[in-house]
């Protein structure tokens, strides 16, 4: 493990005032025989927004999911390396898993709410987590949370429908008023837009620009707009290995790996 | 070529390929056609299965019987007087003889004239011996009855009952035939004075082994049955969804596992004689448990029942999408509270159709009963459990050994009652199902 001091002057050379939230180094992902992700260095800086690119099946998916260790989940799956949060190694021992994982919490490719009550949606993770004392505090968790996923205004009026029951924009919302809904530090966004059209792509995308003053966000994505829009580094990944990562300014401009350039442009992928 | 044919600006005439449409049509209709022929045979076999059992079992539920004026003598219940001391003096004596002498004298033969003692046994052979008890009951019930008159339906024997119900054919010669001409007779005079009818069978329902067939009902086996689907469903529902649980969520997938997952689904397929032997060795022998009872048939069906509840309630926790679970543990939540907050409610629907189910197979099922005992003589209720019954299918299957014609249609009217609790129950597994089916 780093120490403060080395990891200052890692920080140092390439980036101001942003610390080192997530620290992901000599990352490998087995699933089963088969190795998904090779030696991955990456970091992730606070309050910023982190774009994962790369073409299918190259990994992005697999190094997202180490972050809050829902690889654990599958059988066959199998992580080496150090993953740090703020320092402490999520894969230590001594890390509870549930805790963890409402410290960084996760939005999934497809809406997935619950099938309840938009109400119930979101104060889920807050009542397991005993986050509320009272109904009111609990309300306005739920409240506060539909705010800053903006979408408060538009179910307002019918919080105890079925959540089930909005579109794929709102739900998708709904979902990250629910991770909101814990508080966590990081928030994890799995292609968050890729099941929804251009319009509430669009809202997805304003929000996620709004959030990252709270949160850090780390986001995988297909589209290269999106991650030139969202985000503020970018990492690319080929075939389990990280290619590249910088600011996405950078990145989108003037690569230093043909690869990236070549994705970018859409030569390949 | 397609050149020319573009710059010239027509369409060549494309030569239609053979692409063999009209066999693969030819080859659905046929299928199609398959399918149809199956379903009918089906629907018939089904039909042809409701008709045969309805025609022969619903006049079951109709018990002819005799509206006869018994004047409870004192002098015949209780000649000595004693009765004030001895009240076993009521359950002795000769209840019999007052039925008849009461139709007796409905049908103008005179019970002193030693002459009419052939008349009076045809007499008597109209009353079912079960009047004895029946009359027995009254008198025990109210003794202020004795010295009275009143009017009591009894039942009519058995024959008689199949006799007017017009399931004995009277054109067979009387030496051979169980109902005799003079008794005939008497039938029609009594049904046409209306003391003869045919009345709503509750005995059907109520009374418990017997030799007689009008004093012989599913009482016994109803109670026996009922006790053992409890057993069953307090044992297998939870042990069931817990095993399931624990397979499908939380063991780990390896060797073990995927052998304990098998052998399960053999289980299922083992005949049920098997289990029946198996409580038979493990409960009755082993374990000390009484012979008959309804707890060790409950314990039988619960093993036979298990492995029907686990794959249904493993097929219904796998239809849970993942998504739903990636959304629970996302936010935080343990793999418990996973499964019991999401996983387990969006099951349910499906759990309970897989018991239901399981249950009805089991409420079904008489092979291993017969052997741990329950394919007994059981005149009594049994009281708890633990005591002698019989259940709904062994009952069927003694009554189908029977030779006497009124037991024939008893076999079909407790078919006819078993096939409505199924009915009833698989109505409520579908119930259940739409109720609470919810979509994701």
């Amino acid at each position: 493990m780093l120490t403060d001091v080395a990891m200052e002057q890692k920080l140092a050379p390439t980036q101001d005032q942003h610390m080192i939230k997530i620290q992901g180094q000599e990352v490998c992902v087995h699933y089963g025989e088969k190795q998904a992700l090779f030696s991955v260095n990456l970091d992730v800086r606070e309050n910023q927004v982190t774009a994962l690119i790369g073409p299918s099946g190259c990994g992005k998916s697999t190094f997202l999911r180490c972050l809050n260790r829902m690889n654990d989940t599958i059988d066959s799956a199998r992580v080496s390396g150090t993953i740090t949060l703020d320092g402490e190694n999520i894969y230590d021992k001594a890390i509870d898993v549930v805790e963890l994982r409402a410290r960084v919490g996760m939005v999934f490719q497809k809406p997935n709410p619950f099938p309840k009550s938009i109400y119930e949606n979101v104060a889920y993770g807050p009542r397991i987590h005993g986050l509320a004392k009272k109904k009111a505090d609990l309300d306005e968790i739920v409240e506060t949370s539909l705010k800053k996923a903006a979408i408060w205004n538009e179910v307002k009026d019918r919080l105890h429908e079925a959540g089930t029951g909005l579109s794929g924009g709102q739900q998708q919302r709904l979902c990250i008023a629910r991770a909101i809904a814990v508080s966590p530090e990081v928030i994890l966004m799995d292609e968050p837009c890729s099941a929804l059209d251009p319009i509430a792509t669009a809202r997805v995308e304003e929000l996620i620009d709004e959030l990252r003053q709270n949160y850090t966000i780390v986001i995988v994505t297909h589209s290269m707009q999106q991650a030139a829009r969202v985000s503020q580094r970018t990492a690319m990944f080929h075939l389990g290995y990280l290619v590249e990562e910088g600011d996405t300014d950078k990145m989108f401009t003037n690569p230093d790996d043909k690869r990236t350039q070549d994705y970018i442009t859409g030569r390949f992928g | 070529m397609t050149d020319l044919s573009l710059s010239e600006g027509k369409v060549a005439p494309r030569a239609r390929r053979d692409i063999g449409l009209r066999r693969r049509y030819a080859a659905e209709a046929r299928f199609r056609f398959y399918g149809i022929f199956a379903i009918a045979l089906g629907i018939f076999f089904l039909l042809a299965l409701l008709f045969t059992v309805f025609k022969g079992g619903y006049t079951a539920f109709w018990q002819t019987s005799i509206n006869l004026p018994i004047t409870f003598d004192a002098e015949t219940i209780d000649p000595d007087n004693k009765r004030a001391t001895d009240p076993g003096k009521l359950l002795t004596a000769n209840y019999t003889v007052l039925a008849r002498n009461a139709l007796a004298e409905k049908l103008g033969i005179d019970v002193e004239d030693k002459a009419n003692r052939a008349d009076l046994k045809l007499v008597s052979g109209l009353i079912s011996q079960g009047v004895r008890t029946q009359l027995r009951d009254i008198v025990v019930a109210d003794p202020s009855v004795i010295g009275t008159t009143r009017n009591v339906w009894v039942l009519a024997a058995a024959d008689v009952d199949s006799a007017h119900k017009g399931q004995i054919d009277l054109a067979v010669p009387e030496a051979r035939r169980k109902v005799k001409d003079q008794q005939v007779e008497w039938m029609n005079k009594l049904s046409q004075e209306g003391m003869m009818a045919e009345r709503f069978n509750s005995g059907l329902f109520t009374f418990g082994a017997s030799s007689r067939p009008e004093t012989s009902g599913m009482g016994v086996a109803l109670i026996g049955s009922l006790y053992m689907m409890l057993i069953v469903l307090v044992l297998s529902l939870p042990i069931g969804v817990a095993a399931s649980i624990y397979l499908e969520e939380f063991a780990p997938k390896n060797r073990m596992t995927d052998l304990i997952e098998v052998n399960i689904n053999n289980l299922a397929a083992v005949p049920s004689i098997v289990f029946g032997l198996l409580g038979l060795a493990v409960f009755i022998n082993f374990a000390g448990l009484p012979r008959s009872a309804s707890l060790v048939g409950g314990l039988v069906l619960t093993l036979m029942t298990l492995p029907t509840i686990i794959i249904a309630t493993r097929a219904a926790l796998k239809a849970v999408p993942p998504s739903i679970r990636s959304a629970a543990l996302g936010v935080g939540a343990s793999r418990m509270q996973m499964v019991f907050h999401h996983v387990l409610p969006l099951a349910a629907p499906g759990i309970l159709t897989g018991t239901i189910i399981g249950l009805a197979q089991a409420l079904g099922e008489t092979a291993p009963l017969l052997l741990i005992g329950m394919v007994a003589f059981v005149a009594n209720y049994p009281a708890t459990p633990m005591d002698p019954a019989t259940a709904l299918p062994v009952q069927i299957f003694m009554w189908a050994n029977e030779a006497e014609r009124a037991f024939v249609e008893r076999t079909s009217g407790a078919i006819i009652i078993l096939l409505l609790f199924l009915a009833a129950m698989n109505l409520a597994a579908i119930i259940l199902r739409r109720r609470f089916e919810r979509r994701w």
